[in-house]
């Protein structure tokens, strides 16, 4: 039991758990912008791996790996907007829209594979972003981007008229509306940014972590971010515990072994105790109260 | 006046789905124009040539819509009583993974038997896939979406890296072993059609198909027919309303997620038992979401789905055709995202179109 207590708590195992909670962390601050103004984001996944996509692109074209952080943004962006303007603008079904850019996601980014690289399956080589070093360990510049980005969201959220801006919409739109916020715009714009957050997710598995762009590369990571997000109670601060939680549990399911238990399964356990989580036994989450909910103006 | 509204809406959504499909085509279009060698007009013929060019290319067309079928009629059936199964995914692989297993395992069984207990222990699975969201909707609450998505990765976990890792061959490629021959839904290049019609060869479309009409059959039936499938819709339309005029909603919502997933699993048990013969780490192939886009072009209606299902599946036959022609088939995946996209874009003109109506009659 000390052997393997010894095995999980080292720091290396915290260094691989943090590196692999960075892509989730970026992603559920995206999906906490989105969600607080009211718009459902299960479309991050799609937005992930568009970002991973054109991070190896920028970077592999113009050998600056900087400028594929460049276009991972962007591109995470335009894919939200699209979400943005179906969903807030023609009042579609937002799990429905995000739906339809995960799927737009899988199939562009293969068909641009092929047409920009020539190639199926894995992309060429493209230049990795630096590792920064600390001192005591170095990591990809995403991984301090992430750890930042959470007080300033947590900060944005809940200490200036943005943030009250933001949480009104989602919470009261009608509300927001008599006190002359533009409760549309202020959703797009929160949906939009909420883009390029994932966008930065991407870059971290792509030319963060490695070189290359694979198919499906995000591998379900931006429905592990929504839950992260959910889990946390839909605050910064909270996705970011469940983030690591989350990053810690691959790694040890990857680099731990275990006598009994199989790694594969121990890999499901970040699912289960969202699952648990959500029915109650820790507490209920409660989500923004109009979120999933277009607003009419002029409606009642 | 109320038949002729029903008219009226059906025609509506009849016609927004032809303006999707085709704007989507459209747009799919341009990007192969300003993208690829061939031109537009040259990769849609070859599309709808690798579709429906041959009676052999019909039948594929007909293989391929199996699954699409059964997965659009597990979203819709949810969609019926206001719930989103974006679960299909994990159901199916759980439906598949099962189905499979029972069919190497079992042997011995006379073939009648042994693919009943495959599709029945498939099914069942696939149900309690869906049932345990439904569940925690119906008693707790908890939205179901989240849910799903968890449990399409579990499911993952569990079938595609344990599953095969402990149960595959020594050496073997990513699969399970392959099922007895007693569990095979037959192709119909092994039945009595083929001396009718001297089937080509290549042709995969198997008694999955058949099924899958079938089950569309029995959800029409199920869905407007009996007392079930009435307060199921009475519960999606108005859960509130449907309790206060005595139907027990959390039962209802379970039984929907129940069916919905069993659908689902069905879908997966299809693909394992009749096109692949064992269970294997590509069988989802975004089948559960793109029956997500099936759901919604047939207006969650069995028979809108069966045609909607038809439709996705020649899509994906002639992107084959496409590929020869120097078009990645990738960008059958993506029209079908742009059909999702209109067909919800296309809401708003909908909800504009019924408030005028409205008015109308107000007036």
């Amino acid at each position: 039991m000390i052997d393997f207590l010894a095995q999980i708590f080292t720091l290396s195992m915290f260094f691989a758990g943090l590196r692999m909670a960075t892509p989730l962390i970026l992603a559920s601050m995206g999906g906490i912008l989105s969600e607080r103004a009211g718009v459902i984001n299960i479309a991050l996944e799609g937005m992930i791996l568009t970002g991973a996509f054109f991070a190896v692109w920028g970077s592999y074209t113009t050998g600056n790996p900087w400028f594929g952080v460049l276009l991972a943004i962007i591109s995470g962006m335009a894919l939200a907007a699209i979400h943005a303007v179906v969903s807030v603008y023609f009042k579609a079904d937002q799990v429905v829209s995000g739906t339809a850019i995960n799927i737009l996601a899988t199939g562009l980014t293969v068909y641009l594979l092929q047409i920009l690289f020539g190639v199926s399956g894995t992309s060429p080589r493209a230049v990795r972003l630096p590792q920064w070093d600390i001192g005591i360990v170095a990591f990809n510049p995403m991984v301090y981007i992430a750890l930042i980005s959470v007080p300033i969201i947590w900060v944005i959220l809940y200490k200036t008229p943005w943030g009250l801006r933001i949480r009104a919409v989602g919470e009261h739109p009608q509300a927001a509306d008599t006190v002359g916020i533009n409760v549309n715009r202020w959703r797009f714009i929160c949906v939009t940014l909420s883009g390029a957050f994932a966008g930065l997710a991407g870059v971290a598995i792509s030319i963060g972590e490695g070189s290359y762009f694979v198919n499906g590369m995000s591998s379900g990571r931006g429905f592990i971010a929504l839950a992260a997000m959910i889990f946390g109670k839909w605050n910064p601060l909270g996705a970011l515990g469940a983030s690591l939680l989350f990053g810690f549990t691959e790694a040890i399911a990857l680099r731990a072994t275990f006598q009994h238990i199989p790694s594969e399964l121990v890999r499901t356990l970040p699912y289960v105790i969202t699952i648990i989580v959500l029915a109650g036994f820790i507490g209920r989450a409660r989500p923004p109260k109009a979120v999933g909910k277009p607003y009419n103006k002029g409606e009642r | 006046m109320k038949m002729s509204n029903n008219m009226k809406s059906t025609l509506t959504t009849l016609a927004f789905a032809l303006i999707a499909i085709f704007v989507a085509l459209l747009i799919g279009g341009i990007l192969i124009q300003f993208t690829t060698e061939a031109s537009m007009i040259e990769a849609y013929i070859a599309l709808y040539n690798g579709a429906f060019g041959d009676l052999r290319s019909v039948l594929n067309t007909l293989w391929r819509s199996t699954p699409l079928i059964l997965t659009g009629l597990a979203v819709a059936f949810a969609f019926k009583c206001g719930l989103f199964n974006i679960g299909a995914e994990g159901q199916l692989l759980i439906g598949g993974f099962v189905a499979g297993v029972a069919g190497y395992s079992f042997t011995g069984l006379p073939a009648i038997l042994h693919v009943t207990i495959c599709i029945v222990l498939g099914m069942l699975a696939g149900g309690i896939w869906g049932g345990i969201p439904g569940l925690l909707k119906a008693k707790l609450g908890v939205n179901e979406v989240i849910n799903t998505i968890m449990l399409n990765l579990i499911a993952l976990q569990i079938t595609v890296r344990y599953g095969i890792n402990q149960l595959r061959l020594e050496g073997a490629a990513d699969n399970t072993p392959r099922i007895a021959e007693t569990a095979e839904l037959t192709r119909f290049t092994d039945t009595f059609l083929n001396d009718l019609f001297n089937l080509p060869g290549g042709v995969r479309v198997h008694t999955g198909f058949v099924f899958a009409l079938l089950a569309a059959l029995f959800i029409s039936y199920l869905l407007f027919k009996t007392k079930t499938g009435y307060e199921i819709r009475a519960v999606g339309i108005n859960p509130s309303g449907a309790e206060y005029g005595g139907i027990n909603v959390s039962k209802n919502i379970f039984l929907a997620m129940f069916i919905s997933g069993a659908l689902a699993g069905l879908a997966g048990t299809v693909e394992v038992l009749g096109t692949h013969r064992y269970f294997t780490s590509g069988l989802d192939a975004g089948l559960g979401f793109t029956g997500i886009a099936v759901a919604l072009l047939g207006n969650s209606n069995p028979g809108g789905v069966i045609l909607a299902g038809i439709l996705f599946g020649a899509l994906t036959q002639g992107g084959m055709g496409m590929q020869f022609a120097g078009v990645p088939r990738e960008i059958v995946t993506i029209i079908q995202a742009l059909v999702i996209f209109f067909m919800a874009s296309l809401q708003m003109f909908k909800i504009f179109i019924e408030k005028k109506r409205a008015k109308e009659v107000a007036k």
